[in-house]
């Protein structure tokens, strides 16, 4: 079984003269909460991108879920899950529709649709909602929806953008747990965010300053080594 | 007099209600926090106190005047920063400054020294189209944008929401300025991490304010006995402390757990306890609370 989830060996990618990602070398290990944090800007989004698939690199080499970024990365895109704030579930569909539809998407049995449909809505406790349009339900539910439509073809890799932005710190916390739940079945988590009491839930984080990573570290090594009570006064710190 | 006055604000939509007799004062010149999640009610508080909208029962004033009597002098003596990005995408960011400025009859340079700290960071940028700034750069101008008639009381609805941590603390740092101006400042913030950044703050549910009062002194009043605990398989702690005797609730915390433990527990209890379900490298130690650890507790 592989150990690393991700490897990144001098990734980069250039626009013109400009350069987004200037080199960056990194592993994310299997089963690791890897936070990936930077200011707007600071070329998050275009790393992201390439591991994902969506733009090739400019130079260096990476693998995700064992497989190399530069000669498979439609393969990868089978072996990863996505879940975005912004963008995730059908409102106008129902709950099951959804969960329908990804599980179509990513070619699962219709045998093996129905099962992961029962163990979601059982998961969420949704069961009697099942029927509903997305669109009415609360921030929290939806967030908890997303993340389980994106592990619905059981990924290596989950990517999460901003996963939990506005919603009470009880849901956040349950959202979490689901997280740690998925990681510690063996599933890697990739999480971006802009809000770094977040990424105090990380295993990991490294920080994005200029196309380059910064820091790498526990949140409690780097916060030793920034001498900073919270991860915001370390961001605060490096992105000054 | 006060800077705003809610008694008894009641408004339904449907069957949802979204404020439920709430009631709270600001001081003139109070930067006040409403804390609280997505769906509390804290937009329908905002257009209710900017005059968009009726409350379904109770009264208001903002500096003295009547929500529903005077909501023309509201309109003209309030600055309101909504939620979603409101200005004009197709202006420039001086265009919308001189058609905020314009149309409450003033002009930039009479409240310059009001926006001045903030507007010299955005200067340079005074002939991009306002929709083509950053994140940090676009809340900047809104700021300005509701602050160009010098208002009384200056309204702002999530300002922080999708900016970066670099841009937030710059926004706060801003907002303790304008303490100077006397200018009265009811902000909201799902974040409740910016807490400590308010005079005094609301805790709001589902339209109903849990606490109130100094972040500190919310903060001073949990007093149940709060641990901080970790160990190597942090998940699995979790799971095996939810069901220690002596536990009343664990949390997770981001790199510690938090565990309200019952009255008199030992740190030995907890990390014998601990031991036996096999955890290695166990870190236990006394945690202080912070206002999520209030908020859970009273949810």
């Amino acid at each position: 079984m592989i150990s690393n989830a991700i490897t990144a060996s001098n990734l980069t990618k250039k626009f013109g003269n400009f350069t987004a990602v200037d080199n960056i070398t990194f592993n994310v290990k299997r089963g690791e909460v890897f936070g990936f944090l930077g200011a707007n800007g600071a070329g998050k989004t275009t790393a992201i991108k390439m591991l994902i698939g969506l733009s090739k690199p400019s130079g260096g080499e990476a693998t995700v879920a064992g497989l190399n970024l530069m000669t498979q990365s439609e393969k990868i895109k089978e072996r990863i899950g996505y879940m975005s704030q912004k963008f995730s579930l059908y409102e106008d569909l129902t709950i099951r529709q959804n969960i329908n539809f990804y599980g179509g998407v990513y070619g699962l049995k219709r045998k093996d649709i129905r099962t992961k449909t029962a163990d979601i809505l059982a998961e969420l406790q949704l069961e009697d909602k099942a029927d509903e349009k997305v669109g009415g339900l609360p921030l929290g539910w939806k967030q908890r929806l997303s993340f389980s439509v994106a592990n619905v073809h059981d990924p290596d890799v989950v990517f999460l953008d901003e996963p939990t932005g506005g919603v009470d710190p009880a849901t956040r916390r349950q959202f979490w747990e689901m997280i740690y739940a998925a990681a510690s079945g063996g599933r890697t988590i990739f999480v971006t965010t802009h809000y770094m009491d977040e990424a105090e839930y990380c295993d990991r984080i490294s920080i994005m300053v200029a196309g380059k990573i910064a820091a790498l570290g526990t949140p409690g090594e780097l916060k030793e080594r920034f001498a900073a009570k919270s991860m915001d006064e370390v961001f605060l710190r490096l992105v000054r | 007099m006060n800077g705003i006055e809610v008694e008894n604000i009641s408004k339904s939509f449907g069957d949802t209600l979204a404020l439920d007799a709430l009631s709270f004062k600001v001081a003139q010149g109070e930067r006040f926090g409403l804390l609280g999640p997505d769906g509390a009610g804290k937009s329908t508080l905002f257009k209710i106190l900017t005059t968009l909208l009726l409350p379904d029962a109770g009264r208001a004033t903002v500096a003295g005047w009547d929500i529903d009597k005077d909501f023309k002098e509201i309109r003209r003596h309030v600055g309101y920063m909504p939620g979603k990005f409101s200005l004009y995408q197709d202006l420039s960011v001086s265009e919308n400054l001189n058609f905020f400025a314009t149309i409450f009859g003033t002009t930039i340079k009479a409240n310059y020294h009001l926006i001045k700290p903030i507007y010299e960071q955005i200067e340079p940028f005074r002939d991009r189209r306002a929709g083509a700034l950053s994140g940090g750069m676009k809340q900047k101008l809104a700021l300005c944008c509701a602050l160009i008639h010098q208002p009384k009381v200056l309204f702002l609805d999530e300002p922080t929401t999708g900016v970066d941590a670099v841009s937030r603390d710059e926004f706060w740092a801003m907002l303790a300025q304008l303490k100077d101006a006397g200018i009265t400042i009811l902000v909201s913030t799902p974040y409740m991490d910016e807490a400590e950044r308010c005079e005094r703050v609301a805790l709001l549910q589902t339209g109903k304010i849990l606490a109130l009062d100094r972040p500190q002194t919310i903060v001073g009043n949990f007093t149940e006995p709060l641990w901080a605990i970790r160990a190597d398989n942090y998940y699995q702690l979790l799971l095996d402390l939810r069901k220690a005797p002596f536990s009343q609730r664990v949390e997770v915390f981001g790199e510690f757990l938090h565990l309200t433990a019952r009255p008199a527990t030992t740190g030995e209890e907890i990390t014998t306890y601990a031991e036996h379900c096999g955890h290695g490298n166990i870190l236990l130690k006394p945690a202080e609370a912070t206002i999520e650890d209030v908020f859970l507790a009273l949810m």
